[in-house]
C-alpha cells in the first residue's frame, strides 16, 4: 500500500500546532448545546428516588401505596423488584459476595443510597410521591474509618463479605531490600488524600426510552463511561445489539466521574417495566450523597532509602483506599499509578502495597487522573523532605533524581517505558517562568517582618493513551490487553468530508482534534470538515475519553483513516491518468503524475469517479471512499507478568508547578502570591485547548488543596452536600496561572502528541502543600494532608 | 397540585402569556415550557450561576425564582444574546477567540453576568471581571480564559 507522507515535520504543519477555534465552541455560547437534560421525547415520564438516611440499616418494610395514589404516578419499582429483575452491576476486582443494584435490598449500606425509584409525568409530581414512599428501616453498626474497617472484628459494610477488605496485594519490583540495605539514609512518612472528586456543574442525567416493537433500548446519558452499553445490556439482561447509547449528547463536564452505570442500568429497567421513555436528572442532593461519584480517599505510608546527596534508591508505599460502599472501578485507581510508580525519578526499586476497603459511605469513582493525584502528592511531599534531611534546595533534590533526558525510552521498575522527556529542562523553565530568585527574596523579606510566605515546587509524570491492563493487575479474570479507539472518514460524491467518532464529548474538544488532523492528513480547512458523535450500535470500537488518551489514540485513529482514503485516492487518480500509482504524487488536495504535473484529477473528481463512475475505477475497486481505523494503544498488548511487572499507557507528558502563598496569621486564610508552570505534552494540536486543559486541572487541584472534602459525621452523615458547604474553587480562589510550555514529541504518535487532561490536577495539591509547608517551616510546623484549611493551619501556628 | 397563574412575560424580545403552577420555577419555565433550554441547572440552590438570566437587565438565578414573580418583565437568556440567533454577539465571539468554555455548561450563566458587567462598565479590570463573576462556578476552565474573553470582548467595544 503507498501511504500519503505521514505530516510529521513541524514546519511543514498547516494545522496542528495553529491557535485555531474550537469547532464545538459556537453551539455553546449561542446555548444551542444538547445536554441529555435537554433530550424530550413523546410520553416522556420523570423519576425520583427514595434514599437511605442510614449509613447502615436493615430495610424492614417498604409502602408504596400512598406514592401510588398520587394523581400523574405511573408506578413504583423497589429494590427487590430491580433485585430479582437485572444483574449486579460490574465491579471489576473479584468480589461477586458484594451484589450492586441501582437500588437497596435487603440492606442499605450508606447515607444517601437509593431504596425506591417513582415514576411519574412530571419531575414534581414523582418527588411529591416519593415523599410519601414509607420505608422502615432498622439501624446496624456502620464502619466510616478505614482504618477501622480493616481491622478484622470492624463491622462488615457487607453481610455477605464479612471482610471489609475487597483487595489487598504487595508489589515488589527490583531489588528493594538489597538498596534499603546499602542506603545510607531513609525516612517515614504518612500522608492522607481526603475524599473529594472533580464535580462537574452538570450532575448525572439519563434519558431512556425502550421501544418494545423494536426490542431496543435508546439511551441519551451524561456520561464518560468505558463499556457503558455493555454493562447496561449485562445489568439488563439484553444482547448488546439491544441496547443504543446516543454519544451526540453534549456531558456538562466529567473528569472522569460521569460513570452514571447505576443511573443508565435503573432509568433502562423503568422504561422497560412501564412501557414509556424516562429520564432522570439527579438533583444536587442526589448527586452529592449518592451519585457514587466521590473520589479517592487514601492513607499512604512511604518510606524511601537514600543517598547522601539525596538520591533515592528505593520506596516502599503502602495505600489505604477508603472505596466507600460499593467498589466499581474504583480499587483499580490504585492501579493506574504502578505506571508512574516512581514519578520522574530514578527510584530503582519499589514495593507497593494496595489495600482497597469498602466503608458505609458514598461510592468512589474514577476522579481526574484515575487514582495518580493522590499518589504524586505523596511522592512529592517525599522528596521535599529528602531534600530537607540531606541539607538541599527542593529544586536541587529533584533534579539529581529526574531520569536523564538521554536515558529514553526508560524502563522503570513496573514495567512500564516512558517514551520521551527532558524534566530538567521543563523544571527550569517553570523556574524562569516563576521568576524564582524574586520569589525567594519575597518570602524572606516577608519573613523578616513576621510574614507567613512561602514558596513550593512539585512535578508530576502523566502517563497518557490508556489501556485497561491494570485491570488484570487487579483481577486475574480481567484479561484486557486492549483498549481500542476507531474513527470512520467518508468523503461524500461533492467531495465533502465527514468523521464518526464513538464517544460523547465533556469538554475535550474531539471534534476539533478530529477535524483538525484529517485537515492536516489531507490539506483541507478543518472548519470544512465535519465530525459526528454515532451511537454505541453504528460506531466503532471505543472506549471514552479517559485516561488523557484521546489526542493519542483517536488522533492517531483518525490519521489512519486518513491514509487509507487518500491511498485510494491516489490510485483512483492513477487508473484516471493511466498511470501506475508509483508514478503519481499528492499537492495539496489534488493527484498530479510526477513526471507531467499537468496531467492531474482534482478532489471533487476523484470523489465523483469513487461514487458514481465505476467505469473508471481501477478494476474490482469497491466504490465509495469510506475508511475505518481503529488503533490499538501504541506499544500495549501485554498481560502483566505473575510479579507484577506490566507495561502500561505510552505516553508520558510532565510538568513543573512553583507556586507563592501567604498565610494570613489570624484567620489561616491562605491567599496565592504567583503560580507558574511549565509542561510539555509533546506535540500539542490545539494551544487554546491544551492550555484550558492545564488551568482547569489547576482549578480542580487548588479544590483538592483548600477546600473541597466530601465531609462525614460519625454517623456517616455527608455534612458537605449542597454547594454551599462543600466548597469549589470560585474566581477569587483560582490565582492568575502563568505557564509555558515544552514539546517533547512522544517517538510513539503520529505528531508527537502526548495527553494532557490530567497532569495540572495532579501536580497542583503537591506544589500548594509545599509552599504551605514552606512558609510554616520556621515555626517547625508541617503538613501532610488535603484539604488544607484555614483551621488546620490556625491549629498549627497556635 | 396546585393552583395555576397567568403570566405574561417578554422573553427574548417576545411576548409570552402562559398559565404556570405557583410553585413552577422560573428556570423549570423557560426550559420544560419555552423549551428555552440554554438556560442550564447545575444546583437549584442559587449557588452553582449556570441559571443566570436578565430580569429586567439584572441578573439573576433562575433556579430560586418562581415564574409568577417575573409576570410583566422582560427576560433575557443566552438565546437571546446573539441578535438573530446565528450571528455572534461580540461577546459571544470573543468567548469563541478564547476558548472560554470547554464543555459549556456554565457558559450561558457566564456570558450572562458579562453581558451584566460590560452594560455597567465598559472597561473593566481583571480584578472587577473576576469580582462580576465570582458567583459563577466553572469547572472546566479555571476562569482565566473565561476573564480573557471577558477581557477581549471590552476591548473589541473599545475599539468600536
Amino acid at each position: 500500500m503507498i501511504l500519503a507522507e505521514p505530516p510529521v515535520g513541524t514546519a511543514a504543519r498547516r494545522f496542528v500546532g495553529k491557535k485555531r477555534r474550537p469547532v464545538e465552541d459556537r453551539r455553546f455560547v449561542l446555548g444551542q448545546g444538547r445536554y441529555a437534560a435537554d433530550v424530550t421525547l413523546p410520553h416522556l415520564h420523570h423519576v425520583a428516588v427514595v434514599t437511605s438516611p442510614y449509613a447502615h440499616a436493615r430495610i424492614v418494610h417498604v409502602d408504596v401505596r400512598a406514592a401510588l395514589a398520587v394523581p400523574g404516578v405511573l408506578g413504583v419499582a423497589t429494590g427487590a423488584e430491580l433485585r430479582a429483575a437485572c444483574k449486579p452491576l460490574r465491579q471489576y476486582i473479584d468480589v461477586p459476595e458484594i451484589a450492586w443494584y441501582p437500588l437497596a435490598g435487603e440492606q442499605t449500606v450508606y447515607a444517601g443510597e437509593w431504596v425506591v425509584a417513582v415514576v411519574a409525568s412530571e419531575r414534581a409530581i414523582a418527588e411529591d410521591a416519593a415523599e410519601l414512599v414509607e420505608v422502615t428501616f432498622e439501624e446496624i453498626p456502620a464502619v466510616l474509618d478505614p482504618e477501622r474497617a480493616i481491622e478484622p472484628d470492624a463491622p462488615p459494610t457487607h453481610a455477605a463479605h464479612p471482610s471489609n477488605v475487597v483487595y489487598r496485594r504487595t508489589f515488589r519490583w527490583g531489588e528493594v531490600e538489597r538498596d534499603f540495605a546499602r542506603a545510607p539514609h531513609r525516612l517515614r512518612g504518612r500522608y492522607r488524600w481526603h475524599r473529594s472528586a472533580t464535580v462537574p456543574i452538570e450532575t448525572f442525567s439519563v434519558v431512556a426510552a425502550w421501544n418494545a416493537g423494536t426490542n431496543l433500548l435508546d439511551v441519551w446519558a451524561s456520561i464518560q463511561m468505558p463499556q457503558f452499553p455493555e454493562q447496561m445490556a449485562q445489568s439488563l439482561g439484553i444482547p448488546l445489539n439491544a441496547v443504543r447509547v446516543h454519544f451526540d449528547v453534549d456531558v456538562g463536564g466529567s473528569y472522569g466521574v460521569k460513570r452514571g452505570i447505576k443511573h443508565g442500568v435503573l432509568a433502562g429497567y423503568l422504561s422497560r417495566r412501564f412501557g414509556v421513555p424516562v429520564k432522570f436528572v439527579e438533583d444536587r442532593l442526589e448527586n452529592m450523597r449518592g451519585g457514587d461519584m466521590h473520589g479517592p480517599d487514601r492513607i499512604f505510608d512511604v518510606e524511601v532509602a537514600f543517598d547522601d546527596d539525596g538520591v533515592v534508591r528505593s520506596m516502599k508505599m503502602r495505600t489505604l483506599d477508603d472505596e466507600g460502599a460499593y467498589p466499581g472501578r474504583s480499587p483499580l485507581q490504585m492501579g493506574k499509578p504502578v505506571g508512574a510508580i516512581v514519578g520522574p525519578y530514578t527510584i530503582g526499586s519499589v514495593e507497593y502495597e494496595a489495600i482497597a476497603v469498602v466503608t458505609n459511605k458514598c461510592s468512589q469513582v474514577a476522579v481526574r487522573g484515575f487514582g495518580q493525584a493522590p499518589t504524586n502528592f505523596a511522592i512529592e511531599l517525599t522528596m521535599d523532605r529528602v531534600a530537607e534531611a540531606v541539607g538541599i534546595d527542593r529544586f536541587e533534590v529533584r533534579r539529581r533524581n529526574f531520569i536523564p533526558p538521554d536515558a529514553f525510552p526508560y524502563v522503570i521498575p513496573s514495567g512500564t517505558p516512558y517514551d520521551s522527556g527532558d524534566y530538567g529542562v521543563v523544571l527550569g523553565k517553570a523556574v524562569d517562568c516563576a521568576g524564582l530568585d524574586e520569589l525567594l527574596r519575597w518570602r524572606d523579606a516577608g519573613r523578616a517582618d513576621g510574614c507567613l510566605r512561602g514558596v513550593g515546587v512539585a512535578t508530576c509524570l502523566e502517563p497518557g493513551g490508556g489501556n485497561a491492563i491494570f485491570e488484570a493487575l487487579f483481577n486475574p479474570k480481567n484479561e484486557s490487553t486492549t483498549f481500542p479507539e476507531g474513527c470512520q472518514v467518508k468523503i461524500d460524491r461533492t467531495g465533502t468530508i465527514s468523521a464518526q467518532i464513538g464517544v460523547a464529548t465533556s469538554g475535550q474538544g474531539h471534534e476539533t482534534l478530529v477535524s483538525t488532523i484529517l485537515g492536516e492528513a489531507f490539506g483541507v480547512e478543518p472548519d470544512r470538515i465535519r465530525v459526528i458523535h454515532a451511537d454505541s450500535l453504528a460506531g466503532l470500537p471505543s472506549q471514552s475519553p479517559v485516561a488523557s488518551r484521546m489526542a493519542i489514540v483517536l488522533g492517531d485513529a483518525a490519521l489512519g483513516a486518513a491514509r487509507k482514503l487518500k491511498d485510494k485516492m491516489l490510485r483512483i487518480a492513477a487508473h484516471r491518468l493511466g498511470a501506475a500509482a508509483e508514478e503519481c504524487a499528492w499537492d495539496a488536495d489534488t493527484v498530479r503524475r510526477i513526471a507531467d504535473p499537468a496531467a492531474n484529477v482534482s478532489w471533487a473528481e476523484i470523489a465523483r469517479i469513487a461514487h458514481t463512475a465505476y467505469h473508471l475505477l481501477p478494476p474490482g475497486m469497491e466504490p465509495g471512499l469510506q475508511a475505518q481505523f481503529v488503533q490499538q494503544v501504541q506499544g500495549g498488548g501485554t498481560l502483566p507478568t505473575a510479579e507484577g511487572v506490566v507495561r502500561m499507557y505510552p505516553c508520558q507528558s510532565f510538568s513543573a508547578h512553583v507556586v507563592a502563598i501567604e498565610i494570613d496569621r489570624d484567620t489561616g486564610r491562605i491567599a496565592f502570591h504567583r503560580y507558574a508552570l511549565a509542561h510539555d505534552c509533546g506535540t500539542v494540536i490545539n494551544p487554546d485547548i491544551v492550555r484550558g486543559m492545564v488551568l482547569g486541572g489547576i482549578a480542580h487541584g487548588i479544590g483538592a488543596a483548600l477546600y473541597e472534602r466530601f465531609q462525614y459525621d460519625e454517623h456517616g452523615q455527608l455534612l458537605t452536600q449542597a454547594l454551599s458547604d462543600y466548597l469549589m474553587p470560585t474566581t477569587y480562589e483560582v490565582p492568575h496561572v502563568e505557564m509555558v510550555e515544552h514539546e517533547t514529541p512522544s517517538p510513539l504518535t503520529a505528531f508527537g502528541q502526548k495527553g494532557v487532561g490530567e497532569g495540572g490536577y495532579m501536580t497542583t495539591p503537591a506544589a500548594v502543600v509545599a509552599a504551605i509547608n514552606d512558609a510554616l517551616a520556621p515555626g517547625g510546623a508541617r503538613i501532610a494532608h488535603v484539604p488544607v484549611t484555614p483551621v488546620d493551619v490556625l491549629e498549627l501556628l497556635a | 397540585m396546585s393552583a395555576r397563574h397567568t403570566v405574561t412575560v417578554t422573553f427574548n424580545g417576545r411576548e409570552h402569556r402562559a398559565s404556570v403552577p405557583a410553585r413552577r420555577s422560573l428556570a423549570d419555565f423557560l426550559r420544560d415550557d419555552l423549551q428555552l433550554t440554554g438556560t442550564h441547572l447545575g444546583c437549584e440552590h442559587g449557588m452553582c450561576g449556570a441559571c443566570t438570566v436578565l430580569l429586567d437587565g439584572a441578573a439573576v438565578r433562575s433556579c430560586i425564582l418562581y415564574a409568577v414573580q417575573v409576570d410583566g418583565a422582560q427576560v433575557t437568556t443566552v438565546e437571546g444574546l446573539s441578535p438573530d440567533g446565528t450571528t455572534l454577539s461580540p461577546l459571544q465571539d470573543a468567548f469563541v477567540a478564547c476558548h472560554g468554555l470547554q464543555c459549556g455548561f456554565c457558559t450561558p450563566g457566564m456570558l450572562i453576568a458579562a453581558t451584566e458587567l460590560l452594560r455597567e462598565n465598559a472597561a473593566p479590570s481583571e480584578d472587577e471581571i473576576r469580582t462580576a463573576l465570582g458567583g459563577n462556578l466553572c469547572r472546566c476552565t479555571g476562569y482565566q480564559q473565561i476573564v480573557e474573553s471577558v477581557q477581549l470582548a471590552a476591548r473589541g467595544a473599545d475599539a468600536r
